[in-house]
């Protein structure tokens, strides 16, 4: 009883608390994400003029948390290239049923089954993580589905949980820096102190970086794996590397995480005296203005920089920006190239999609030219050769900081093929 | 960690790497600790408190070119948005019960972020350490950055004054008249709502400050608000709840575990603090520095 009173309020009272709440309301739907994964009526179907019926392409992307702007490039890049060929490939129109990968294996799994079992894709794309990548591994192996993966950099996807059904046209974690262990040796220091998040992709891109390294002849001197996404402050870990006193650091962080390890290391002073090398992703579009002066001189390697110069990176940059009104990312370029993928192979078996077997050798035989420059599939384990790039962080004409190409290393292979040699 | 690398100035220098962080942790905390202490009210949007003084510095540097001008406006701004939740949402929960007002400031948290990601989208920001702390220095063979010693002093000297404001003015002895018995400071006259707007603006200022602090040397973006407010939630849990020295001690506490832990258990570095809290609470329950049970 005594509680029910003490709920019972004003007239007015309750009308300015409504009011605030329908302001808020009104507030967070205003703001609330631009996109929402919306999905093309599944109806059925749907036949375009030809007679032939239309292509139907899952695209499993996170478009919630932490991950909703890689899954967004990624779509828009997909866009992009599908617009350039009029949406049509071997007379099917493309038609892309979307939905939300949640950076959560579970619901990603459950996604991926509505997709195949109740919308009937003929293919699949997208994945950003690497944990959804293998969690829904079995299901589209089971389902004969063919899924080409957009992102998520695993090692195992395309080695030891490798399916004939899955292909990666992004990168693997440890290809990504394994050319750049042998340059640094012979050009930055012979011994390193190596660092990354404690999770797999962490893991992996320092065993690709080290591969190299060691075998050159360097010595690692110490190395360290901080918390993923728990730590903000590196202080501990910057005094623990003077302390081993490296002629070089390896680091591999994104994000938030790569703001606040790049700038701290200035903030020690650790970069005059101790140069830092790292997978690119640590200065990219994201990270670059937050880090400003600090990101000057950092030599990374990564499979795409937007300042390449080739006729087909000038036009890809040049026709992005002026559809989205922003400078491509590496993911958009991976969604670009992921559509590309599917629609040569589809070029091949003339659109046919119920010849899971002939589409397979289709796509392994792909080749083509990208704006990352030459692309094409491994065929022993699905993943991708492709150039890796050495850039320099240097001022651009604007002052502002950006990637400079001052080497390329050509026809790198998926991980797996790498570490087997 | 290898043990044969750990000498007298390591720790030292370890200590001081702590100690940098138990006091952002300790501004952050002293607001929300405050604002428990007084009023009751278990505030879920510090940590976007914490996010909106943080950006406010990043847009006011970008406007007047002055850190320190940055540094003085944003915490008011903070304080003023404070108010205004104060007094718009917050006064009329006072009747009902903590749920309530858990549920209201949670959800405050999330229109905050929403709101924060429509104004400053959703890529990491920092802001650049001003002159003259942007260098750093020797200490014992080693380099520190200056702006951290000046985070220390600076916190240092800001506890001395919220010490000496809370046991030595007339305000000070309202608050705490406030806190230990309402009815009867209401009873002796004191305006005890125009306290709690007070309380609660300061409180949040206290927030946005430590956002703005952190800002050249911690960056920010979407997520770092919630991050930030379980920090502050274990600092009170340590420290016990409605006192400014339990927020301190607290902070202390939780900034060196979390940097020793970092130095020897590195891939434990979470689980370490989280043990020092269940630690702390199966000891003392209300906390280390709690001035009476709750």
């Amino acid at each position: 009883m005594d509680r029910i009173t003490k709920i019972k309020i004003g007239r007015r009272k309750f009308l300015r608390v409504s009011a605030m709440v329908a302001a808020g309301g009104v507030l967070l739907a205003a703001c609330g994400d631009t996109v929402s994964p919306t999905n093309t009526p599944a109806a059925g179907t749907t036949t375009v003029a030809g007679g032939a019926t239309s292509l139907k392409l899952g695209v499993l992307l996170p478009f919630s948390g932490v991950y909703t702007q890689l899954g967004l490039d990624i779509v828009d890049g997909m866009n992009l290239y599908f617009e350039s060929i009029g949406g049509v490939v071997a007379g099917r129109k493309i038609e892309l049923l979307k939905e939300d990968e949640e950076n959560d294996p579970q619901a990603a799994l459950r996604k991926t089954k509505k997709l195949i079992e109740s919308d009937k894709v003929d293919l699949l794309t997208g994945i950003v993580s690497s944990a959804v990548a293998l969690g829904i591994r079995d299901t589209v192996d089971q389902a004969k589905t063919i899924l080409v993966i957009s992102n998520a950099g695993a090692k195992d996807i395309t080695g030891a949980r490798f399916s004939k059904y899955i292909f990666r046209t992004s990168f693997s974690n440890g290809q990504v820096p394994y050319p750049l262990g042998e340059w640094a040796y012979k050009n930055v220091g012979k011994k390193i102190f190596m660092t990354a998040p404690d999770y797999a992709a962490g893991r992996e891109s320092v065993e690709g970086f080290k591969a190299t390294f060691v075998k050159a002849g360097g010595t690692v001197v110490g190395e360290v794996y901080p918390p993923f996404g728990k730590t903000s402050d590196y202080a501990p870990f910057l005094t623990q590397i003077q302390q081993a006193k490296p002629e070089a650091v390896y680091a591999f962080y994104s994000g938030t995480e790569a703001v606040n390890f790049v700038k701290q290391y200035e903030q020690f002073g650790l970069k005059k005296d101790i140069p830092l090398v790292a997978a690119g992703f640590i200065v990219e579009q994201d990270t670059l203005p937050a880090l400003g002066g600090a990101a000057l001189g950092i030599k990374s390697t990564l499979h795409y920089a937007d300042s390449l110069d080739t006729p087909e990176n000038k036009k890809f940059v040049a026709d992005f920006t002026s559809k989205y009104k922003r400078t491509p990312t590496t993911f958009a370029l991976q969604g670009f190239d992921s559509a590309r993928f599917i629609v040569e192979g589809l070029k091949v078996v003339n659109g046919d999609t119920t010849n899971k077997e002939n589409l397979v050798k289709a796509l392994e035989g792909v080749k083509f030219i990208s704006p990352r420059g030459p692309l094409e599939i491994d065929p022993t384990n699905h993943g991708l050769t492709q150039n890796i790039y050495l850039r320099d962080v240097v001022a651009g004409p604007d002052g502002k900081p950006m990637n400079k190409v001052i080497s390329t290393f050509e026809k790198i292979q998926d991980i797996n093929t790498l570490l087997k040699n | 960690m290898n043990l044969s690398n750990l000498s007298l100035e390591f720790l030292v220098l370890q200590l001081l790497n702590g100690l940098s962080l138990s006091m952002l942790l300790f501004l952050l905390a002293a607001g929300l600790s405050l604002i428990f202490g007084l009023m009751n009210v278990i505030n879920l949007a510090h940590g976007a408190f914490y996010l909106l003084g943080a950006y406010f510095g990043f847009s006011l540097l970008n406007w007047t070119n002055s850190f320190w001008l940055a540094f003085l406006l944003a915490p008011l701004g903070v304080g003023l948005v404070g108010l205004v939740t104060e007094w718009g949402l917050l006064r009329w929960l006072y009747q009902r019960d903590h749920l309530n007002q858990v549920i209201l400031t949670f959800g405050l948290a999330y229109v905050l972020a929403d709101v924060m990601r429509w104004i400053w989208g959703g890529d990491p920001k920092s802001l650049p350490a001003p002159e003259p702390f942007n260098g750093f220095v020797q200490i014992l063979g080693r380099q520190f950055p200056t702006y951290r010693l000046f985070v220390i002093g600076f916190s240092l000297l800001l506890a001395l004054f919220l010490w000496l404001l809370l046991e030595k003015t007339r305000l000070g002895a309202i608050i705490r008249a406030g806190v230990s018995d309402q009815e009867m400071a209401r009873g002796l006259g004191i305006n005890v709502g125009f306290t709690f707007t007070l309380i609660f603006s300061f409180g949040v200022a206290l927030a946005g400050l430590a956002g703005v602090i952190a800002g050249p040397y911690q960056s920010f973006g979407p997520g770092v608000d919630f991050d930030t407010l379980i920090l502050a939630l274990i600092v009170v849990v340590i420290g016990g709840l409605g006192t400014l020295s339990g927020a301190f001690w607290g902070a202390i506490v939780l900034g060196l575990a979390d940097t020793f832990g970092k130095v020897f258990f590195p891939e434990l570095a979470q689980f370490v603090i989280y043990a020092v809290m269940a630690g702390v609470l199966l000891v003392r329950p209300t906390g280390l520095f709690s001035r009476s049970p709750v």
